[in-house]
């Protein structure tokens, strides 16, 4: 027997045959410009129209104001030892973070704002009700954190972690963590000795949670590079992952718990948390209506990990529940029930360059039945392509009930014309013994690497498409995006958007809503939970719909939201209840809601 | 991505001439000659692959570049044949973009297994097909499609144990294949070439070698440039082709191209073919007058 196949024997087929197949073969080789003609892609809108249109046709439109605003914020990335130089550019590209907190508790979102330059200062943008901010971190005593020594910010976390009813700072750094008390909203306290938080993490993402439901927060830090290494004083250059989708030699992981009187005790090994990859996103929610939030980690070079807590222990269940089979470059976790049918969808960026590598950003949708199991429906959706994608958020940006998407993208912006990507696909394909030695790969002489990119706000049709109108409501920015967060800024039940962007400047849109959408926005307060009502979970129900959304303590890319919920209701809406899951397992409903107002609610004790 | 393995599609025969005893490393040594060892031998790449670092995008995306090609060649082979084609070539080229092609779609593996196969049948010259087929069919969803797929550029794992085991096994079938010439002319040219590119390009060497460590190579150079439906005949001529895509990857990979080994093969196999036949026409002419002495050189 032979594997070969017989040649085609030309003489005994008609001619007919041979004219089928030919139009055969020209239909196949004309089947993939079809599928680019007829993608949501190409039929995205692609210039922006005037706010009027945009506003008709969309029912929202965004106009940037940080310098109007008073916020002229320009990221500083920082250098890291010499011996790193021939690719400084990428080995420094992260650091550029933005969270919202009232940290003055007067009802209005202030923005904080990381850099990471050694000397440079970190900003904290008090509201001033009136549309504009004004720097106060210098005076609050969190600006000068990027210290000789000491490491540089990475991105921040707010909670309120001795229940004194004014939120703290996590402060994310490559160097020494930083834990400050909020003193009142009068200024911060050093509390990271106390805490006996480690002296070196170098670390792109945090969260608090409380993870045994004991109504006080804890924390999770995801390492990123290995604890080990001082980046400004390195012994070798053995730096690089060993492996561009199967990497194990990244940071450790830490999950701090709270014993009350700003003492923590690591005990990531005790519960069940031991993993060294390469961590660039978590955040927190319970996932599977059993009252203690899951844990989900997105991480560069490999799988993304999915923790399920029990109150007392974590499990890991990536591969069980599917979001952990396929490795890709995870660098974003973001939740969102956007079929609007209670349950939290799950959002993860990853890399796409056309021609190179075509990883596709993951949407995790739960799928039904009593087992945990996830489907991705990104291309589905139309979510999957964003380039090289970092930060994301979902948010109800046009008050039409669903939740859209807002994702951060933009690698390196240098040279326009000249790209790296033909280097870096050359060594990323290696063994690990050339991969993870900095030395081996070529330099980057100015090149970019999927810059100058294009963001996307995906807008939901509530029909179970995403349509990207990023550039048709004035979103136009071309920076290196890196964390983004929503905020109703100015108190107008719209959401706002701010993004940092990594080297560039901090941007504010503004979002301005068509009148006849409505709203309705919750402030939660924990008692018996934790104060920031961190983990609680909030099912509106009105019309025919219901959406949960939860109070994170940390989510996206280095960033967190505000942690006051915003629902978007659409016209004329009959709402019915609010379902409050508290985290001490409360159970609260709220009737009698009336649309365009903020509720605050207070854990009842 | 073969449809005729080289391994497979000669007659098993010691290489040495000297006949096989019946000890159990000689039967052993024997089977690798076998036909069924090319789909067993891709099989094996993909479950060590997979099992040790999951590779593959899904099972299904792979199963789906299986069946798709398996059925256009019995569908393609029985009009243009009259007759069922084994499927064991289709399994190989399906195996093999199942495993190459990257996309997050299901469609591109389809389409991809479709145009591979269907390239044997549509694209002829003097009754062969000119292309390998899935290297044809991946160069073409690259060029056609490169929004929606790339092909595998990156690693499967850090560990040189499961690589080495491909290594040598495929060597070794190679080898009683008698292809491991083209197979190991190319290595060398690549790792020579690999120092005249880091001297042009001033980048450290071990970033040109690196791609060769990666698993893209390991189904290039057991596969792809050795299938003997679409490299030339003579030895000579096959060592003289694999120095040709290795040199022709070195000017594409000057000009910074990420997928330069496809289609290093793309060009060169074709144009290969063409000079091959080129020559055997001209000898063919030459040969007419002894060919009326002897007629079956004319049917032949």
């Amino acid at each position: 027997m032979t594997l070969s196949t017989p040649a085609p024997a030309p003489a005994r087929t008609g001619v007919a045959a041979r004219v089928l197949v030919t139009i055969f073969f020209g239909a196949q080789l004309a089947t993939p410009w079809l599928v680019r003609r007829f993608s949501p892609a190409a039929q995205a809108p692609t210039a922006t129209v005037d706010r009027q249109t945009a506003l008709n046709r969309y029912g929202f439109y965004l106009e940037e104001v940080a310098h109007a605003s008073g916020v002229d914020f320009v990221h500083q990335p920082p250098l890291l030892d010499q011996k790193l130089a021939a690719i400084m550019p990428e080995v420094t590209s992260m650091g550029a973070a933005v969270s919202i907190v009232d940290f003055d508790r007067d009802g209005w979102p202030d923005i904080y704002v990381t850099n990471s330059a050694i000397g440079s200062k970190n900003h904290l943008y008090r509201n001033n009700h009136d549309g504009s901010f004004t720097d106060v971190a210098e005076q609050m005593g969190i600006a000068d954190v990027n210290q000789s020594g000491t490491g540089v910010s990475m991105g921040a976390v707010w909670g309120d972690f001795d229940n004194d009813g004014y939120d703290d700072l996590y402060l994310i750094k490559w160097g020494r963590p930083e834990l400050f008390h909020n003193d009142q909203g009068h200024g911060f306290t050093r509390a990271t000795e106390q805490a006996g938080l480690p002296p070196w993490i170098n670390a792109n993402t945090a969260v608090w949670f409380d993870y045994d439901g004991d109504g006080k927060l804890d924390l999770f830090v995801g390492g990123y590079y290995p604890e080990s290494l001082d980046l400004w004083h390195l012994p070798n250059t053995r730096v690089m992952p060993e492996s561009f989708e199967y990497a194990k030699n990244g940071g450790r992981k830490y999950l701090f718990h709270n014993l009350g009187k700003g003492h923590f005790e690591e005990v990531s090994a005790k519960v069940g948390i031991d993993s060294h990859r390469w961590a660039l996103a978590a955040a927190a929610a319970d996932l599977r209506g059993t009252g203690h939030p899951d844990l989900f980690i997105a991480n560069d070079y490999g799988v993304s990990e999915l923790y399920l807590n029990d109150g007392k222990h974590f499990r890991e269940a990536g591969g069980e529940t599917g979001i952990g089979f396929a490795p890709k470059s995870g660098m974003n976790a973001s939740f969102g029930d956007i079929f609007n049918q209670g349950k939290f969808d799950i959002y993860v960026s990853n890399i796409s360059e056309e021609g190179v590598l075509i990883q596709g950003n993951n949407l995790w949708v739960p799928q039904d039945g009593s087992s945990l199991k996830y489907d991705n429906l990104a291309r589905d959706l139309g979510v999957e392509l964003g380039g090289w994608s970092f930060g994301a958020q979902f948010g109800d940006l046009n008050n039409d009930g669903n939740l859209d998407l807002y994702l951060e993208n933009g690698y390196i912006s240098l040279d326009r014309k000249r790209s790296y990507w033909y280097d870096f696909a050359k060594v990323a394909g290696g063994n690990s013994s050339i991969i993870g030695d900095a030395v081996n790969w070529p330099a980057f002489n100015g090149r970019s690497l999927s810059g100058y990119q294009q963001k996307h706000l995906w807008l939901n049709d509530g029909a179970g498409k995403f349509n990207d109108v990023a550039q048709a409501v004035g979103v136009t920015d071309t920076y290196d995006g890196r964390s983004v967060v929503l905020a109703d800024l100015w108190n107008r039940g719209v959401l706002d958007v701010v993004a940092a962007n990594q080297g560039g400047p901090l941007l504010i849109y503004r979002n301005t809503v068509s009148g006849d959408k409505d709203w309705i926005e919750f402030a939660l307060e924990g008692t018996k939970s934790n104060r920031s009502a961190i983990g609680a979970t909030l099912t509106l129900f009105w019309g025919r719909k219901q959406q949960v959304q939860t109070v994170s303590g940390g989510n996206g890319f280095a960033s967190e939201n505000d942690r006051r919920v915003h629902f978007g209701l659409g016209k004329n809406p009959s709402l019915e209840k609010l379902v409050i899951r508290w985290p001490s397992g409360f159970i609260q409903t709220l009737n009698d809601l009336v649309p365009n107002r903020l509720y605050n609610v207070k854990e009842p004790s | 991505m073969n449809p005729q393995p080289a391994m497979a599609h000669e007659p098993v025969t010691p290489t040495s001439g000297t006949p096989l005893s019946p000890s159990f490393g000689n039967r052993m040594f024997a089977a690798l000659g076998s036909p069924f060892v090319p789909p067993i031998f891709i099989t094996l790449i993909l479950l060590v692959g997979n099992l040790s670092y999951g590779i593959l995008e899904s099972y299904w995306k792979t199963l789906l570049a299986i069946a798709t090609s398996v059925l256009a060649e019995m569908m393609l082979g029985r009009i243009f044949l009259r007759k069922w084609p084994h499927p064991a070539s289709a399994y190989i080229t399906g195996i093999s973009v199942g495993i190459l092609l990257r996309s997050p779609a299901f469609w591109p593996y389809a389409l991809c297994s479709l145009l591979s196969i269907t390239s044997k049948y549509a694209l002829r010259f003097r009754g062969r097909h000119i292309w390998n087929p899935s290297n044809f069919g991946i160069c073409a969803m690259l060029f056609l499609a490169a929004q929606s797929v790339a092909s595998l550029s990156i690693q499967w794992g850090n560990n040189f144990g499961s690589l080495a085991v491909i290594w040598v096994l495929g060597s070794v079938i190679l080898w009683r294949a008698r292809r491991f010439h083209i197979s190991l002319t190319y290595v060398a040219s690549f790792i020579a070439l690999s120092f005249l590119r880091s001297w042009v390009t001033g980048d450290p060497w071990q970033s040109e070698i690196s791609p060769i460590t990666g698993p893209m190579y390991q189904l290039f150079i057991f596969f792809m440039i050795t299938d003997p439906k679409t490299t030339v005949r003579s030895r000579t001529g096959q060592c003289i082709v694999a120095f040709s895509i290795a040199f022709a990857e070195l000017l594409l990979r000057l000009d910074s191209c990420v997928f330069a080994p496809l289609y290093a093969l793309f060009w060169v196999g074709p144009a290969a073919l063409f000079i091959e036949m080129f020559i055997d026409s001209r000898r063919a002419r030459n040969a007419v007058p002894s060919a009326f002495a002897n007629p079956q050189i004319v049917r032949s």
